[in-house]
């Protein structure tokens, strides 16, 4: 991939998301889910369960994890694979922070 | 001392184990004088149950209290005990052994039980300190030791060794992943749907698996640092317990010529090649099979004990055994026998109860039971064991047979019954085969009044333990309430060992008022706990400060954080409420205004009289809720653990049969408790007659009217499990009626663990209790009422309206961007 086409997009201020909880995004590839955890690090992972396309936007965030709201799988922020005895990835997409903005990559 | 008597004859046991003591015990028995016996043991210790080293890992028990015989018992018998020396010769021309110490004794007999030896795969990195096997006390030392300083374990293997040193690991506060080369855990005993059930209880109590995993390499320089599986996965550890199997420990009896295949041969007389030369246990193939479980070892033992003690002519046969397989993992209930996979000639009878989590499957072959497998509720396991044993034809048992004894011989479902219905001659105890007969002879004879007592005398129950409560019950039958059962707590989720009532105690008692408060106190395993424990802490907070503690969205599932009813798609269902299920051209007019507007997909009627709103998006909400609101109506709370719906019939004010004005009741009762929160939905109902057309005897809380007044019910359930309420008591007056539903609720929400409805509760604590605290103590029930009316001042806001303290904060619903 050539790496000048990445593009860090601003999709809103931290303080817009709750601790322990997420915002939508909505892209042209579908809705994104951007999580902030209790210790404000910054996710986006699609906003679909690889179960049965829950919204994991709506789950209860522990850790650096999401519950999904539907059939209970969870989800880690980190790789996006659905916990053990569950399998599955969902799609992950770089987030950071910068002066209180989040931002995404996009590609 | 072992002084050797002239005419005695000398028998040497290589093996100081379970399977060689325990034929040493049955001999003594038949036989005290006939030997002047020597036992050799390679470990440093006296003979202990080594099946309990998963609770001593676990940490249930020391390693004092799983000694089966001390050296009193060694001395007493005249017994010469030598531990810590392992015999590396048999020289069977001279009838002598050779010690590791240099000793040589001679032997007239030889009883081989050497057991088995841990499996380990021929993989690098076996040699690292941190990787041990699961086998004897110096593993289980290492696994403690290793716990104490270390937080992350890894077993190899998914078998039942390795789910109980995952699981004692993890009590132990270990992280623990599990690696399991099969797709499914415990393959050789489970089927696939119960492996997986089991599979999602450990989940639960935060075991990680790695089914289909196999272990390439074990990582690390100095220390154990991790393992690499053959896909490239690495799992990071600081122990790696190899619990991938046993091999019968053969290498003593091969190199004295002793016939071997996988075990040391014998014959159905547990002879070896070698007819002074005996063998049991584990290291024993018998009839091409091997033996890794107690139970068909004590058979052997008692038939080689016949031999030992008896003469050439001695008629009995070991003939092999049907195994029978409980896991002794605490809080799971499991149990299989014989032939459960089945095949093409085979019938099965399967029951599931997903939401119970129970699941049973019985396999029959030409009308006779050959098979079982128990998960969730086991308890008819061992009368299920005897049908395969005596292999009669089923006939009509056959209808029933998939709902236990109780059901099948036509009784109630109540285990003591169960336990009580059972024939002298069922076996109890597989480990130890004991009989329910020997139990309650035991106990009349010693006047036994403990399990411990019953263990010690009888034997049941004290090897691998899971049969404990039948044990109990036998105790309970014996002596009726005489009996104390001690208590066993199951935690409230992966990330504390403490139960729902320790952790509800302790909140109130440190007057604990937030959920960091609770988890820093009570010692948390994980920072921000998980979605089990939050939405319980957050209801038992609310429940304990009604007024001061601020609820937590963060803590809430979704459906109470968005006051809308999550669907499959991801849209929402709106239900407003219907006061007693009345409603009125307005509301009507509004709630077909706002379909039209919101182009709202579905519109049903609801089992609580209600209307449901279904597919409306998250982003339509607000909106939704706005125009329901114009129109006075409010949030329903379909969506929550809390007061849902009240069913009315019309009762007297038009129905012909009516006695009292049941929807006036009903509107009135859901004006008292709408907006509360419970440790589950709360339905209620009022019947205007006996009639009970609003079904009130399936309600949590139902009320029927009759002539002189209304009925009061508790602990109804319509679903998965129907059950019809208790009685409470007959009250007069509406003032009551609302007094003692107040106090009933109130009652619930203080006392019941989250998620448990109040069918189970009642069957938990008992309507006895109910009663008590709501009708016999008039001070409770007030003190009761007081408190929920007290609490419904800070919950009774519609979380719809906007200025609504409950209101969620509206970014929930909106997108946060939207990016080309």
């Amino acid at each position: 991939m050539d790496t000048l086409d990445l593009v860090w997009i601003d999709v809103g201020a931290l303080d817009a998301v709750p601790r322990q909880g997420a915002r939508v995004v909505k892209t042209a590839k579908g809705d994104l889910a951007i999580f902030r955890t209790l210790d404000d690090a910054v996710f986006a992972i699609d906003d679909r369960c690889p179960h049965k396309g829950g919204p994991l936007s709506q789950g209860i965030v522990h850790g650096h994890a999401v519950t999904c709201p539907l059939h209970n799988w969870v989800i880690d922020l980190d790789s996006g694979e659905a916990a053990a005895p569950d399998r599955g990835c969902v799609r992950r997409v770089p987030a950071r922070l910068e002066d209180g903005r989040i931002l995404i990559l996009a590609s | 001392m072992n002084i050797y008597a002239p005419g005695r004859e000398r028998l040497i046991v290589i093996g100081n184990g379970m399977a060689g003591m325990r034929t040493v015990e049955e001999l003594l028995k038949r036989n005290p004088g006939r030997y002047d016996i020597t036992v050799f043991g390679a470990e440093p210790h006296v003979n202990y149950d080594r099946i309990m080293l998963s609770s001593v890992l676990a940490g249930e028990k020391a390693l004092d209290q799983i000694v089966i015989n001390a050296r009193e018992w060694y001395d007493r018998n005249g017994i010469a005990l030598r531990t810590n020396d392992p015999i590396v010769a048999i020289d069977r021309a001279a009838k002598t052994v050779t010690a590791a110490s240099g000793l040589v004794e001679p032997y007239d007999r030889l009883l081989l039980a050497t057991g088995s030896r841990p499996l380990a795969p021929s993989i690098p990195g076996l040699h690292l300190p941190g990787v041990c096997a699961f086998r004897d006390i110096a593993d289980v030392e290492t696994m403690i030791s290793a716990s104490q300083r270390h937080k992350r374990a890894i077993v190899i293997g998914g078998g039942l060794l390795g789910l109980e040193a995952a699981n004692g690991l993890s009590k132990r506060g270990m992280r623990v992943a599990v690696v399991h080369l099969m797709d499914t855990l415990m393959e050789r005993q489970l089927d696939p749907e119960a492996a997986r059930l089991l599979q999602r209880e450990l989940d639960e109590r935060g075991i990680n698996f790695f089914t289909n995993g196999q272990t390439d390499e074990v990582l690390g320089t100095d220390r154990v640092e991790g393992v690499r599986l053959a896909d490239g996965r690495e799992i990071p550890g600081d122990l790696v317990v190899m619990a991938i199997g046993i091999r019968p420990n053969i290498d003593l009896a091969r190199s004295a010529g002793l016939l071997v295949n996988r075990g040391v041969a014998v014959g159905d007389d547990m002879r070896t090649s070698d007819p002074c030369i005996f063998a049991v246990g584990e290291c024993v193939e018998h009839r091409s099979k091997t033996y890794g479980l107690v139970a068909p070892i004590w058979e052997m033992a008692k038939v080689c004990a016949d031999h030992l003690a008896g003469g050439e002519d001695t008629v009995s046969d070991y003939v092999g055994t049907v195994l029978a397989t409980r896991l002794k993992v605490t809080g799971i209930d499991l149990f299989s026998a014989g032939d459960f996979t089945g095949d093409e000639t085979t019938e099965e009878i399967v029951f599931r109860d997903p939401a119970r989590q129970i699941y049973k499957r019985l396999v029959v072959r030409e009308d006779r039971l050959v098979g079982v497998v128990l998960y969730g509720d086991a308890r008819d396991g061992a009368w299920y064991f005897q049908l395969m044993g005596t292999a009669e034809p089923l006939g009509e048992l056959r209808d029933a047979i998939i709902f236990g004894q109780a059901f099948a011989g036509g009784k109630e479902a109540d285990p003591a019954a169960l336990v009580a219905a059972l024939p002298a001659e069922a076996q109890i105890c597989g480990c130890n085969g004991v009989c329910k007969g020997a139990i309650m002879a035991g106990i009349a004879e010693h006047k036994l009044t403990t399990l411990e007592g019953v263990r010690a005398h009888t034997k049941a129950s004290a090897s691998c333990g899971s049969c404990t409560s039948q044990v109990e019950q036998l105790l309970v039958l014996a002596l009726g309430e005489g009996y104390a059962k001690p208590a066993g707590v199951k935690p409230l989720c992966k990330c504390t060992s403490l139960g729902h009532d320790q952790v509800r105690a302790e909140i109130l008692a440190q007057a604990l008022k937030s959920i960091p408060a609770v988890m820093q106190a009570l010692g948390w395993a994980n920072d921000d706990g998980c979605h089990v424990c939050r939405p319980a802490l957050n209801f038992y907070l609310l429940v304990a400060w009604p007024g001061v503690y601020r609820d937590d969205a963060q803590s809430r599932f979704v459906n109470e954080r968005m006051h809308a009813n999550i669907q499959k798609d991801g849209t929402y269902s709106v239900v407003p409420r219907m006061w007693g299920g009345l409603t009125s051209a307005k509301e009507l007019r509004a709630i077909a205004d706002v379909v039209d507007k919101f182009d709202i997909p579905t519109v049903k009627v609801t089992g609580g009289q209600r209307i449901d709103l279904l597919g409306v998006k998250r982003e339509q909400l607000p909106a939704v809720w706005r125009d329901l609101n114009a129109a006075g109506m409010v949030s329903g709370h379909a969506y929550g653990k809390a007061l849902r719906t009240v069913k009315t019939c019309v009762g007297s004010e038009w129905c012909r049969f009516g006695t009292q004005d049941s929807t006036a009741m009903g509107v009135a009762l859901e004006k008292m408790s709408w907006g509360s929160w419970h440790p589950h939905k709360v339905k209620l109902a009022v019947s205007g007659c006996p009639r009970n057309c609003a079904e009130a005897t399936i309600k949590d809380f139902g009320v029927i009217a009759v002539e002189s007044g209304w009925e009061l019910h508790a602990g109804g359930n319509g679903g998965i499990k129907v059950r019809v309420t208790d009685f409470l008591c007959k009250v007069e007056t509406e003032a009551e009626v609302l007094e003692y539903c107040a106090a009933f609720l109130q009652l619930y929400r203080e006392e019941a663990r989250y998620l448990e409805r109040t069918a189970p509760w009642i069957e938990r604590v008992g309507i006895e209790h109910v009663r008590e605290r709501v009708v016999a103590d008039a001070e409770s029930r007030q003190a009761l009422n007081r408190r929920f009316l007290d609490s419904q001042r800070f919950f009774q806001d519609d979380p719809w309206a906007e200025d609504a303290p409950s209101a969620p904060a509206s970014g929930a619903f909106r997108t946060l961007a939207t990016v080309e």
